[in-house]
C-alpha cells in the first residue's frame, strides 16, 4: 500500500515538522471565555477555582487537531495511489481481441483496460489498430489515432462463437511490421494459436492480457432413464465451486420462468461436473435452455430443442384384464417403440386426459362411453392426435358402419378381410411406397412387412385423400382425417403382431415418429439433413442473450450439422417445419484447454487499477475534524448548552413512546372488554343490596343453566349502573323493580331507549305475582309505571300461546319463576300479522320484544349460593322442583330468544319446505 | 430584552387587572386600629366607630343619654343604647427595587425579575384599593392614598426610571406606622440595606412580607467552561476557568441568603418568600393575600 503512495508536492510534507510547535502553541492558549450578564456574580465573588486544569485544552482534542492538520498537510501534497507506470513504446500499435464468447465473462474489464492502453498510445501520439478475431478486417490494416478507436470502443461486442485463429495466422501474414502487439487473449486454447504468435512475433513485441476469471459451460443436456444430464466444464479455477444450473421455459400462461433451479459442485481439482435432473414430464417439456446463474456469456448457456422434448402417450387397451402373454399384448409393441422416445401414461382415459397428453392410443376399442367421447372428440378439437389401432373386436363391432363419426377418419365395411391365411387364395399383402403427400414420404419400406388381416375401408370420395399409406393392393393401411385442430388416424392393423408383421419392423417405429406420436431421441446427423433448410428462430449473442433471428437467412442441414459456428451460423434455435435444432457454443465434444504462451511473451492480468488521487480524501479529513474540533471546543467551553438542550428533548421525544405505551386502559375500558369477551347478562344495580346480590346470583344460575344445557357460554353476569354504564354490550338486562327505587336521570333513559331500540332486551321484574296481578297497585307495580313512563315501550300483549318464547329452546306453556303467574306481557305482535301456520310474523328488532314485563321473581328461582345449591326455595316437594325447572327453562328460552331472534319462528315453515321438495 | 420582558406604562396597569381579577378583594387586618385616625369600610366584628349597624345593649351606667335608642328603648321597659361596627382602612406600602439586577432574564420567553415585580405589586395594589385601603409606594414622599387614581399614579411611579446602580435596597421614606408593606426585590446586593429597612420598620410597628424575586437561571447556575460574569450594569465582573465546577459554591451561597432573609424576617415578625419568574403570578399574589391577613398581633 505505501509502496503505491507517490506524491506530487513531496517537499511540502516538510510542514509536518511544524506540528510539535503547533503542538506547544496550542496547549500555551486556553479557550477564549464567554461574556455572560448575570446578576448572581456578587454570589460568585471571592469564589476561587478548584482546578486550575481546566484552562489547558485536553490532549485528545490537540491530538485531533493534529491529525487534522497532518491531513491537511499530507491532502495539500498531492498523495497518489498506485502511480500509473508509464509503458514506453513507440511506433503503431495493434491491439488484438479474442472477442470469443470466452471473452464475454470479463468484457468490461477488458473494454476498461482497452481503454486504458488507447489512453496510453494516446498520449505517446502513436496510430493504433484495434482488430477483433472474430471479425477479422477486409483489406490493410487501418492504423487510426488512439482517441479514434477509444470513441468505438463502447461498440464492441464479443461474438457468440471461437475465433478462427488459423484465418488470422493467414491474415497477418499480409501485415507488415514492425508492429507492438497487444493481444487480449480470453485464455482458451483455439486451434491455430500457436501459428498467430509466430507470426506476430515477427512483427514485434507481443503483450498479453487475459483475464483471470474461469470459465464455465454447460453443454446440450441430454436425456436417459428419465433423467436430464447436464455436463458442466470449468477451466481455471481448482477449488471446490459451487454452480447453479437454471432451466428457463414458458410456464402454462406462456409468461418466461425459472422452472427449475438446481446447484451442482465441482469438486476440487475437478474440471468437470454432471448435474442429473429429473423433472415432470410437464415441465421437462416447457424448458427452452439451461443457463448457468451469474454467469454472462454464451457458452454457458444451453438452448434445447426436439431432443429433449418428450411427448406424453396416453396407451388404451380394452384387455386389460387379459391374464395372456404379454407378447400377445395389443400394447407391447406399443410400449416397447415408444418407451426410449416418449413418456407413456396408462389408466383410465377421462384421467388420463387431464393429464393432456400429445397423443392418445386406442389399441382395438370399439365402444366408448358417450362422456368418454364427448371428452376425447373436444381433446381431439384442441389440437390432440388420436391413433386407433384396429383388431379383433374393431372388426366385430358395427362401429362405422354407417357413417365414420368424429373418431374414426373413414367408414368400415364388416367383418374385414384375411390374406395369405391358409383358407384364402392371396399372398400376404406387402407395403406400397409411400405417395408424397403422406406423411411418411421417404421412409424406406422393408421387404419383410406383409399385412395377412385388415378391416377394410367403405369406399368413399374422401378415402384416397385419407388414406396416407396402403398396400400394394391400394387398400389402405392407415388413413387419417383432421378433427377441429387435431386429427385421427387409423391402423388398419393390429398393434400387435397378429394381423401383420409390421410392428415388428423398425418402419413401425419411424411412422409413429412421423405421426408425431414420438420424436427423434438424438441429434440428427448431416446425412439426414441434406437437402433440408432451417430458418432460425432465435440467435445467442456473446453475452448468452437470447434474441429474435429476425429476418437472418436460412441455413443448410448439412451445414447446420456440421459447420463450426461463424457470424453466418450463429449458435441458436432453427427449425424446419414442426421439427426444430439447437446449436449451442458448446458440444459435447468440446473440451477447454487453457491457451499456452511461449516464456518470452509478458502476460499481464486484466486488473487495470487506475492512479487514485488521495488529495480530496486527505482535505475532505482534514475539514471533518476540524468541523468536529469545532463543536468539541464549543462543547468544553459551555457554549453548547442551547445545543444540548435541544439533544436532550430528541431523545426525551423518542424516549416517551415507551412511556405512553404503559400507560394502562382505563376502567371503563376494561369492563367493556370483560363485557364484550363472552356472552355475558346484566341485572341493573338498584341500590338495594340484597335485591343486587339476588339478582347476580339469578343470572349467575341462569348462566351456568345456558352453559350445561347449549352452546351459550356466558362470562359470570355483571351489574350495570343506569347512570354511568355503557349498555351495548349486554343481549340482556333483568330489572327488578323494588318500590324505593330512584328514577333514572334523562341521560340514562336516553340511553336506555336506543339500547331497547338496537335489539336490547329489557326483563322486568315486579316479583309480585303472588299478591297482584299486572297493573295492579302493588308497590312496586306503581314504581313500575313510574320508571317505564319515559321508556320507549311499544304496545303490550301477554304472552300468546305461540309467541316464539315458547320453543325458542324448551316448548312452554307457562313462565314461572318463584311465583307462577301468567301474567307474562311482551310486544304485541303487529295487528295486521296473519297467524302463518300458527305464527304472527313480526320484523322489528329481528322480532326480539324489547321488553317483558312479568312479576314472577325469576331471579330467586334462578339464584344459586356459590357452591352452587339453591339459593330459595321454590314451592314445595318435587312440584317445586318442577317449577324451579321450568323456571330455568323459561330463562333458556330467554336468552334464546334474544340471541337467535325470530329464527325458530321461520322453523314453523319447515313442514312446507319439504313438502314443496317432494320427499 | 423583548418588549414582553420589560413594563410600560400602558401594559402594567392592564396586566395587573387581569392578574388581580382573579382574586376576591384584599381584606387586610387592621391590627392597630387605634392608631389610625381614618376610618375605612372594614368591619372589626366589634363595637366601635362606623357607620353600620352592630348591635344593641342594654344601657349601663356610664352611657349617656344621647347614647341611647329611644326607638328601641320604647318596645322594652329597659333603656337599649344602639352600637356601630367599629370600622378602619389598612395602608399597604410597596417597595419595588428597580435597579438593574431586576432588569435580568435568563431566557427571552420569560419575563424579566422588575416586570413580575411591578406586576405583583400593581396587583396587590389593585386587590387593597378594591378592598378600601390606602396603597402607596415606599420611595415616594407621597402618603398612601385609596382610589383608583392612586393606582394610576402608582402606576407611572413604578415605570418612573430605574434606580441606578446594580443593587438596590428598600428605602422606606413613608410607613405610617401601623401600616402593611410589601418589599419586592432580588435581595442579591448588600444585606445590611435590607437588615436596616427591616429593623426600621419594625421599630415603627410595620409589618408585611418580603418577596424575592429570582430568575430560574440565578436558581440553578446552567453555565460551564470559561466564562466571565458581569453585573448587568457591568461593574461587576468575575471570570471563572470551569463555571461549573463553582455552582455548588453559588448554590451554598444563594442557601445562605434565602436563609438569612428568613431569619431576618422571622424575628422582625416578616413574611419572607422566593418567587421564581417562570412560575405564575397567581399563586404568589395568593400567599401574598394570605401572608398579610395572617400577620396578626
Amino acid at each position: 500500500m505505501i509502496a503505491n503512495l507517490a506524491f506530487a508536492a513531496p517537499l511540502l510534507l516538510v510542514a509536518l515538522i511544524a506540528l510539535p510547535i503547533l503542538w506547544w502553541l496550542l496547549r500555551a492558549v486556553p479557550p477564549a471565555p464567554i461574556r455572560r450578564r448575570f446578576p448572581g456574580v456578587a454570589l460568585l465573588l471571592g469564589l476561587r477555582d478548584d482546578d486550575s486544569q481546566s484552562d489547558k485544552t485536553p490532549w485528545w482534542l490537540l491530538l485531533l487537531r493534529m491529525v487534522a492538520v497532518a491531513a491537511a498537510i499530507i491532502g495539500f501534497a498531492g498523495p497518489i495511489l498506485n502511480p500509473q507506470e508509464q509503458r514506453l513504446g513507440t511506433g503503431p500499435l495493434l491491439i488484438l481481441m479474442d472477442s470469443s464468447w470466452a471473452s464475454a465473462r470479463d468484457w468490461s474489464a477488458r473494454l476498461d483496460r482497452a481503454e486504458l492502453l488507447l489512453a496510453e498510445a494516446g498520449r505517446a501520439g502513436r496510430t493504433v489498430a484495434l482488430v477483433q478475431l472474430t471479425d477479422l478486417p477486409p483489406g490493410d490494416l487501418a492504423l487510426q489515432s488512439a482517441s479514434a478507436w477509444a470513441a468505438r470502443m463502447p461498440n464492441l461486442t464479443p461474438a457468440p462463437y471461437a475465433p478462427d485463429l488459423m484465418a488470422a495466422a493467414a491474415w497477418a501474414t499480409a501485415l507488415e511490421g514492425p508492429l507492438e502487439v497487444f493481444w487480449f487473449s480470453d485464455g482458451i486454447a483455439h486451434p491455430g494459436r500457436d501459428d498467430l504468435t509466430e507470426v506476430l512475433e515477427d512483427l514485434g513485441p507481443i503483450s498479453v492480457f487475459q483475464g483471470a476469471r474461469d470459465v464455465l459451460t454447460v453443454a446440450p443436456p441430454t436425456f436417459a432413464d428419465g433423467v436430464i444430464q447436464i455436463p458442466l466444464q470449468r477451466l481455471g479455477g481448482t477449488a471446490p465451486q459451487d454452480v447453479t444450473v437454471v432451466a428457463h421455459g414458458l410456464d402454462p400462461a406462456g409468461i418466461p420462468r425459472d422452472l427449475a433451479r438446481e446447484t451442482v459442485t465441482f469438486a476440487a481439482g475437478e474440471t468437470t461436473a454432471d448435474l442429473a435432473l429429473s423433472l415432470p414430464p410437464e415441465l421437462r417439456n416447457r424448458i427452452t435452455r439451461f443457463e448457468l446463474a451469474g454467469e454472462r456469456t454464451a457458452g454457458a448457456v444451453a438452448l434445447t430443442d426436439d431432443a429433449l422434448q418428450r411427448r406424453e402417450v396416453a396407451l388404451i387397451s380394452a384387455a386389460t384384464e387379459d391374464e395372456a402373454q404379454s407378447l400377445l399384448s395389443p400394447l407391447h409393441y406399443l410400449r416397447q417403440a415408444l418407451d426410449p422416445t416418449a413418456d407413456i401414461i396408462e389408466g383410465a382415459l377421462l384421467d388420463m386426459l387431464l393429464a393432456s397428453p400429445d397423443a392418445v392410443i386406442l389399441a382395438d376399442i370399439a365402444t366408448i362411453s358417450p362422456d368418454e367421447q364427448s371428452a376425447l372428440v373436444s381433446w381431439v378439437e384442441n389440437g390432440g392426435l388420436l391413433v386407433r389401432f384396429s383388431g379383433p373386436r374393431l372388426a366385430a363391432s358395427d362401429l362405422a358402419r354407417d357413417e365414420a363419426g368424429p373418431l374414426m377418419p373413414v367408414r368400415l365395411r364388416a367383418g374385414g378381410r384375411s390374406v395369405g391365411g391358409a383358407m384364402s387364395w392371396g399372398q400376404p399383402k406387402e407395403l406400397r411406397p409411400f405417395d408424397d403427400t403422406s406423411p411418411f414420404f421417404g421412409l424406406e419400406i422393408p421387404g419383410d412387412v406383409l399385412v395377412t388381416s385388415q378391416v377394410l375401408a367403405q369406399p368413399d370420395p374422401q378415402l384416397s385423400a385419407r388414406t396416407i399409406a396402403a398396400l400394394s393392393d391400394g387398400t389402405p393401411l392407415v388413413t387419417r382425417a383432421p378433427l377441429g385442430q387435431g386429427s385421427v388416424v387409423l391402423f388398419h392393423v393390429t398393434a400387435n403382431a397378429e394381423w401383420s408383421t409390421l410392428p415388428l419392423s423398425g418402419l413401425f417405429v419411424q411412422m409413429l415418429e412421423r405421426l408425431a406420436v414420438s420424436t427423434r431421441p438424438v441429434a440428427p446427423d448431416a446425412a439426414d439433413l441434406v437437402g433440408t433448410t432451417w430458418t432460425p428462430d432465435q440467435v445467442l449473442d456473446g453475452f448468452g442473450t437470447l434474441r429474435d433471428a429476425g429476418v437472418m437467412p436460412g441455413v443448410a442441414g448439412q451445414d447446420l450439422a456440421t459447420a463450426p459456428l461463424s457470424a453466418v451460423l450463429l449458435p441458436g434455435l432453427y427449425s424446419d417445419g414442426d421439427r426444430r435444432i439447437a446449436r449451442n457454443v458448446i458440444t459435447p465434444e468440446t473440451t477447454l484447454a487453457a491457451a499456452v504462451w511461449p516464456a518470452d511473451i509478458p502476460v499481464e492480468g486484466m486488473a487495470a487499477i487506475a492512479p487514485t488521487d488521495l488529495m480530496a480524501a486527505f482535505l475532505t479529513t482534514a475539514l471533518i475534524l476540524l468541523l468536529v474540533d469545532a463543536i468539541v471546543a464549543l462543547w468544553l467551553s459551555g457554549r453548547l448548552t442551547s445545543l444540548s438542550r435541544g439533544v436532550a428533548v430528541v431523545a426525551l421525544v423518542f424516549g416517551v413512546p415507551h412511556a405512553v405505551d404503559a400507560q394502562t386502559l382505563s376502567d371503563a375500558d376494561l369492563r367493556a372488554i370483560l363485557a364484550t369477551q363472552e356472552v355475558t347478562l346484566a341485572y341493573v344495580i338498584t341500590g338495594d343490596a340484597q335485591l343486587d346480590r339476588v339478582s347476580a346470583a339469578g343470572l349467575q344460575g341462569l348462566s351456568n343453566t345456558l352453559f350445561l344445557r347449549t352452546s351459550v357460554e356466558p362470562a359470570p353476569p355483571i351489574g350495570v349502573d343506569l347512570e354511568t354504564d355503557e349498555l351495548a354490550f349486554f343481549p340482556l338486562i333483568y330489572w327488578p323493580i323494588s318500590p324505593d327505587q330512584p328514577l333514572p336521570s334523562a341521560d340514562a333513559y336516553a340511553r336506555l331507549n336506543a339500547y331497547m331500540r338496537s335489539g336490547g332486551m329489557i326483563v322486568f321484574d315486579t316479583r309480585d305475582a303472588d299478591i297482584g296481578q299486572f297493573g295492579s297497585g302493588t308497590p312496586e307495580g306503581r314504581r313500575l309505571r313510574a320508571l317505564a313512563a319515559p321508556l320507549d315501550i311499544p304496545p303490550l300483549e301477554q304472552v300468546p300461546d305461540d309467541h316464539i318464547l315458547t320453543r325458542t329452546f324448551y316448548l312452554l306453556q307457562d313462565f314461572p319463576g318463584r311465583h307462577m303467574s301468567r301474567d307474562v306481557w311482551v310486544e304485541a305482535s303487529p295487528p295486521d300479522a296473519e297467524q302463518i301456520e300458527g305464527m304472527p310474523f313480526r320484523n322489528l328488532n329481528d322480532g326480539v320484544t324489547p321488553v317483558l314485563i312479568g312479576g314472577n321473581d325469576w331471579a330467586a328461582a334462578w339464584a344459586v349460593t356459590e357452591s352452587g345449591q339453591p339459593m330459595f326455595p321454590v314451592g314445595r316437594g318435587f312440584t317445586g322442583e318442577r317449577q324451579r325447572e321450568i323456571a330455568l327453562r323459561f330463562g333458556v328460552n330467554l336468552v334464546m330468544h334474544v340471541l337467535s331472534g325470530n329464527y325458530k319462528s321461520d322453523q314453523v315453515h319447515v313442514p312446507e319446505l319439504i313438502e314443496r321438495l317432494g320427499q | 430584552m423583548s418588549d414582553t420582558s420589560l413594563h410600560t406604562p400602558d401594559t402594567l396597569r392592564s396586566r395587573s387587572e387581569a392578574v388581580a381579577g382573579a382574586l376576591p378583594a384584599l381584606m387586610a387586618d387592621a391590627q392597630h386600629l387605634a392608631a389610625t385616625i381614618l376610618l375605612g369600610d372594614h368591619g372589626r366584628k366589634r363595637a366601635g366607630t362606623g357607620d353600620e349597624f352592630w348591635q344593641y345593649r342594654p344601657a349601663e351606667a356610664g352611657d349617656s343619654y344621647r347614647s341611647i335608642d329611644w326607638r328601641r328603648s320604647a318596645r322594652a321597659d329597659a333603656p337599649f343604647v344602639r352600637q356601630t361596627e367599629w370600622q378602619a382602612a389598612q395602608s399597604v406600602m410597596f417597595g419595588v427595587d428597580d435597579s438593574a439586577s431586576m432588569t435580568f432574564t435568563g431566557h427571552k420567553n420569560r419575563p424579566s425579575k422588575l416586570r413580575r415585580a411591578q406586576t405583583l405589586a400593581m396587583a396587590l395594589a389593585i386587590l387593597a384599593v378594591r378592598g378600601g385601603e390606602r396603597v402607596g409606594l415606599t420611595h415616594l414622599s407621597e402618603p398612601p392614598r385609596g382610589g383608583q387614581a392612586q393606582l394610576m399614579r402608582m402606576a407611572a411611579a413604578l415605570m418612573d426610571g430605574h434606580e441606578a446602580g446594580d443593587y438596590g435596597a428598600p428605602k422606606p421614606r413613608v410607613m405610617p406606622s401601623g401600616s402593611r408593606a410589601v418589599f419586592f426585590s432580588d435581595f442579591l446586593g448588600d444585606p445590611a440595606a435590607i437588615e436596616t429597612a427591616l429593623h426600621q420598620a419594625a421599630d415603627r410597628g410595620v409589618k408585611g412580607a418580603l418577596v424575592q424575586v429570582l430568575d430560574p437561571d440565578e436558581e440553578a447556575f446552567p453555565f460551564d467552561g470559561r466564562t466571565v460574569f458581569e453585573s448587568m450594569s457591568g461593574a461587576i465582573k468575575f471570570e471563572t476557568l470551569k463555571a461549573k465546577s463553582l455552582r455548588a459554591a453559588y448554590l451554598s451561597r444563594l442557601a445562605e441568603r434565602k436563609d438569612h432573609l428568613r431569619t431576618l424576617a422571622r424575628r422582625t415578625g416578616w413574611r419572607y418568600h422566593v418567587h421564581h419568574t417562570d412560575t405564575l403570578a397567581e399563586p404568589t399574589l395568593l400567599w401574598l393575600y394570605r401572608a398579610l391577613e395572617r400577620v396578626r398581633g
